[in-house]
Parts: structure tokens; sequence; C-alpha cells
């Protein structure tokens, strides 16, 4: 990992950043709501619509409108919201703190349980566990989130009874049920992620179980069990490492219709009641922190992919 | 084509993927003709009747026959889920190429930007576009073809500039051959055969990502019987009619699943270094 290849992939997180705020800035721009009618209501007289209109800027040209937000947004002003009249910022983190629990709780139970499954199934290929493993796999990128947590809703919360149908209550405040309301968003965002990084670890498994070096290590005497965890596991998670943070974008996916769903009050449904009401701050601040997380991520699981496999040298 | 089709029925993916895939194409020309019931029709003394008798998968909070609307349904999903993928697909194909054919800085920047745009996760690329063009049908379509292109853009690039290089092509062009024999039948099946892979796998996606436009209110309205608005509609009466939600499930699983079999069946059948 070269200071080089770091500057420029960090000069790339900027890029990306910035072309993320143009599209939601256009985006925005485009829909079809005036902020001043919003604020003020239907009723509103002419003179005072055109007085708001000069004091949010809204007859500046576009490009000096988006300059203006920018900047804003570097001095960490994500504006105030047109629902509550408060600034959007700290709703906006207050949310993302809860939506970063449920997905990492997720990617908690994802690996617990698709990392074993994975290798198991490499172990004993057509087995019973590789065709479990497989249709698990299938079922998984083949349901839709709202699916899963719908079918998950009326077996676990309506019919067994086992755990709470909705809400959120904060961990610091009960934990057990802090869990209990967590425990049905977190099961429907791993399934997806399970079926992922099983099948991935199984492939990845079944390449190295093949590979020379592990021939290699079996032939020197070595124990299965020293074969499998020190030379096959090691080199088949590498691999897993870069579906992890691509699996981040359907993560945030996920999360926007699981929130909706178990009203559990993350970014995702920030986003949702943002559109709903067409208030604009609050949908401009939730898709830019939603975006920025996968950005952030991504260029976080190639600085740690080049961290731990040292063959890699990135230029 | 018969080759390819051969070798696709011999791996049990593929041929599963196209069972599902043409009971699915069948239900969608024969349409209302196969449902045992007008769709539409509401009967108040049907309401909420659980599944059997009269009712093969019951009956929803109108006393519609929930058979009749998750076959016709798929008349709705299964247009739309494959002109979405198509669209995005030629897009960004058309994308992937020019910036693999212009190179240097260009092809650079492009990339770089085609990136950025992918760190919008897709749902929620499809949403704000749906919202802002307003809500439909037609215009989720559209949203899911942007939010689809730049991610084909991609895939096409790299595959466009892989086969430029193969040593196949090198053999081609010092054995003299003409322009139009390696672009046609040198490099263009090494080129298809990743773009029909991933497009085939897209659709399942496009399938999955129609259903929650519409199961969000944004995709298509009622009264439609579109699988997604139908387990929307289903919520408030979970605890009284789950079969509602269960049934339209599986449709858009089954569908779904269909796709993804085929694509990995394509997979196997359609690489060229698995000759067994």
């Amino acid at each position: 990992m070269s200071p080089r290849w770091f500057a420029r992939r960090c000069l790339l997180i900027g890029y990306t950043l910035l072309i993320v705020s143009l599209l939601v800035f256009a985006i925005t721009q485009a829909l079809p709501a005036d902020a001043a009618v919003m604020l003020l209501g239907e009723n509103a007289t002419p003179d005072a619509l055109a007085a708001v209109r000069v004091k949010l800027g809204l007859n500046d040209p576009v490009w000096q409108q988006y300059w203006h937000w920018l900047s804003a947004l570097l001095h960490g002003e994500f504006g105030i919201s047109m629902r509550t009249g408060q600034p959007v910022g700290p709703a906006m983190l207050l949310a993302l703190s809860r939506s970063l629990l449920l997905a990492a709780c997720s990617l908690a139970l994802m690996l617990a349980l698709a990392v074993p499954l994975g290798i198991v199934a490499a172990l004993r290929r057509g087995g019973p566990a590789d065709i479990g493993a497989s249709i698990v796999s299938y079922l998984g990128v083949s349901l839709p989130e709202f699916v899963t947590a719908t079918l998950l809703l009326i077996l676990l919360a309506d019919r067994l009874q086992w755990l709470p149908a909705t809400g959120y209550v904060p961990l610091s405040e009960n934990f057990t049920d802090g869990l209990r309301h967590l425990a049905l968003p977190v099961l429907t965002v791993s399934l997806i992620l399970i079926a992922h990084v099983s099948r991935m670890v199984r492939s990845e498994m079944v390449d190295v179980l093949h590979s020379d070096y592990v021939r290699a290590a079996r032939l020197k005497g070595l124990s299965g069990a020293a074969v499998l965890f020190r030379h096959a596991l090691r080199n088949a998670l590498m691999p897993v490492i870069t579906i992890v943070a691509l699996d981040v974008g359907y993560l945030l996916g996920g999360i926007i219709v699981v929130e909706e769903i178990f009203a559990l009050p993350g970014i995702g449904r920030q986003l949702i009641v943002a559109i709903e009401t067409r208030d604009l701050p609050a949908i401009q601040a939730s898709a830019l922190i939603m975006a920025a997380t996968y950005a952030v991520a991504n260029f976080l699981a190639d600085v740690a992919y080049a961290f731990l496999d040292r063959r890699i040298r990135y230029e | 084509m018969s080759d390819v089709l051969r070798r696709l029925l011999r791996t049990p993916q593929g041929a599963l993927g196209l069972a599902i895939l043409a009971i699915l194409v069948a239900v969608c020309l024969l349409g209302p003709l196969v449902a045992p019931v007008d769709p539409e029709k509401i009967d108040f003394l049907g309401r909420f009747n659980p599944p059997g008798g009269k009712f093969w998968l019951g009956a929803d909070q109108l006393g519609r026959d929930m058979l009749s609307r998750i076959l016709v349904g798929a008349r709705t999903t299964l247009p739309i889920a494959l002109a979405a993928t198509l669209l995005g697909t030629l897009s960004g194909a058309v994308i992937g190429t020019v910036s693999a054919y212009l190179g240097g800085r260009w092809d650079e920047a492009i990339m770089r930007t085609i990136d950025a745009v992918m760190a919008v996760p897709g749902l929620l690329l499809a949403l704000l576009i749906v919202n802002t063009l307003g809500k439909g049908s037609l215009n989720a379509m559209l949203a899911i073809a942007v939010a689809f292109a730049p991610g084909m853009a991609r895939v096409t690039r790299s595959v466009a500039l892989t086969v430029r290089q193969q040593d196949y092509v090198s053999a081609a062009i010092a054995r003299g051959e003409g322009s139009g024999w390696i672009v046609f039948r040198e490099m263009l099946p090494n080129v298809i055969a990743p773009v029909v892979i991933e497009t085939t796998i897209r659709v399942a996606f496009a399938v999955m990502l129609f259903a929650t436009l519409s199961f969000l209110g944004l995709g298509a309205q009622p009264p439609a019987p579109e699988w997604g608005l139908m387990i929307s509609e289903a919520r408030g009466y979970l605890h009284q009619a789950p079969w509602l939600i269960v049934g339209p499930g599986i449709a858009i699983a089954l569908t779904a699943i269909g796709f993804n079999l085929l694509g990995d069946g394509l997979r196997d059948a359609l690489n060229p270094r698995d000759e067994r």
C-alpha cells in the first residue's frame, strides 16, 4: 500500500462524494415542489411567497444555489427540515446511529452463520449441508426484503408471538427489550447477506482446497484442522471482504424497506418520511449520508484488503 | 444456438430455471384465459375466504380471487422487468463501449464518474428518480433502467477491453483474418456471453426492485394486480389473512429464482473454458 495509492484513493472518494452531491442536488431540484409554498402553505400571499423565495435564495442561478448548499454541507449544516422546523443534521445522525446498529448486528449474525455454512458446504460438496446452503442462497437472493420481512412478521410476531412486531427501544434504556425489537429487522437484513457470503466462501474454499500450497501442507503431514484453519481459511476469506463491502449497498437498500416495515426510526425511515412529505433538506441529507456511508465502506474495504494481502501492490 | 440450449438443459440450474420461466411466459401470454375468474371481480360474500373450495389461493379484502390476481399479475411484472433490464443494459453497453473506445483520460473520467454513481445504492437511486418523475409503472421502469445502466456499463467495458487483448484475437489477426471475421466470429460471441449472463441475473433484481417500488406505493397503482402492491395492501390484514401475503410473495420469489437459475445455468453453458 504505497502512499501514492492511498493519496489517489482519497482523491477518488472525494470525487465520488462530489458527484453524489451533484446527483442528489439535481434530483431534488427537479422535484415538482415549490419550497416556498411548502413552508408557508397553499394560502400564502404572493408577496410573502416572494419574500421567502428571496430569503431562501430560490431566485439565484442553480449553480449558485448548489454552491451555497455545498458550502453549508462542508460546514456541517444540512439545512432546516420543512416538516419539523428543526435542523436536519442532528436528527439524521441520530437516525444513522440506529441504522448502523442494525447494520452491525446483521453483519455479525451473517459472519457467524455464513462462514461456517460456506466451509462445511465446501468440505462436503454435494452433501446435505451443501444442498442446504445452495437453497438458502437462492432464496436469499430471490426474496425481496419486504417479502422476507412480512413473512417473518407473520411467523415470529403474529403466530408464535415470540418477538415484538414493530417499534424501537434504545439498548441503553432496556438492553433485552432493545435486542428483541432489533431481532426481526436483523434477521431480514442478514438473510440476503448470508446468501451472498456463504456462496462466496464456498466457491473460494473449493478453489483454495485444490491449490498447490494446501496440497503441500497436507503432504508435509499437517493435521486436517491445521491445514484448514492456518492455510486454507485465511486465503479463502480474503475475497469475502470485497463482497461484504459491496453488500453494504444491498444492506442500505434493504434498511430503507426494513425500517419502514418494522417502524425502526433509522436513516432509511427518515428518507421515506422525507420523500412522502416532500421535505427537500431531509431528502438531500438522508440520501447523501447513505451514499457517503457506502462510499466510505468500499474505501475501508480496499484499504483493509491492501493491508491484509501484502502481495497486492496498488500503484 | 441449439448447442447452447442443449448444454443449458444439461445443467440442473439451467433446466429448472428454463422450466420455471417457460411456465411464467405461458401465464403471461395466456393471461386472463388461465385465470379462473375476473381478477377485478369484487365478491363481498367471499371476503377473506381462506384458500380452498371456490378460491384456490383464498380471497382478498374485497373478495377478489387471489389465484386469478397472481396469474394476471405476471403480465405487469414480467414485461416491465424485462423492458427495464434491456433498456438499462443497452444504455450501459453504449456507455461502456464508448468509454473503452475513447480510452485514456476520457475512459478514466467516465469510469470514475460511473463508480461515483454506483455509490448510490440501487434502490435509493430508483426511489429518488421515480419520486421526481412521479409514481407509476412506466416511471418505475425508467428508474430501474437508470439504476442498472452504470453497473452494465462497467461490465461491458471490462469485457470489451479483456477480449480485445486475448490471444485468440491476436492469433486471428496474425492469421490474416478480415476484421469482419474477427469482430463477429472471435470477439462478439465472447463479449455477448458475460453480458447475457449478467443481464439474465439482473432481470431477477428488476423483478424484486419493481415489486419493492410498488410495495412502497411508487410503482403500480391500485387496483392493479401487481404482486408488490398486493402485499402492501394486505399488510393491514396479516393477522386475519396471511395467505394474501404468502401467495404474491411466492410468485415474486419463483420469478426471481427462475432468472437466477437461468443465469447460473447460462454461465456454465456459455463458459468457453468449460468443455466437459
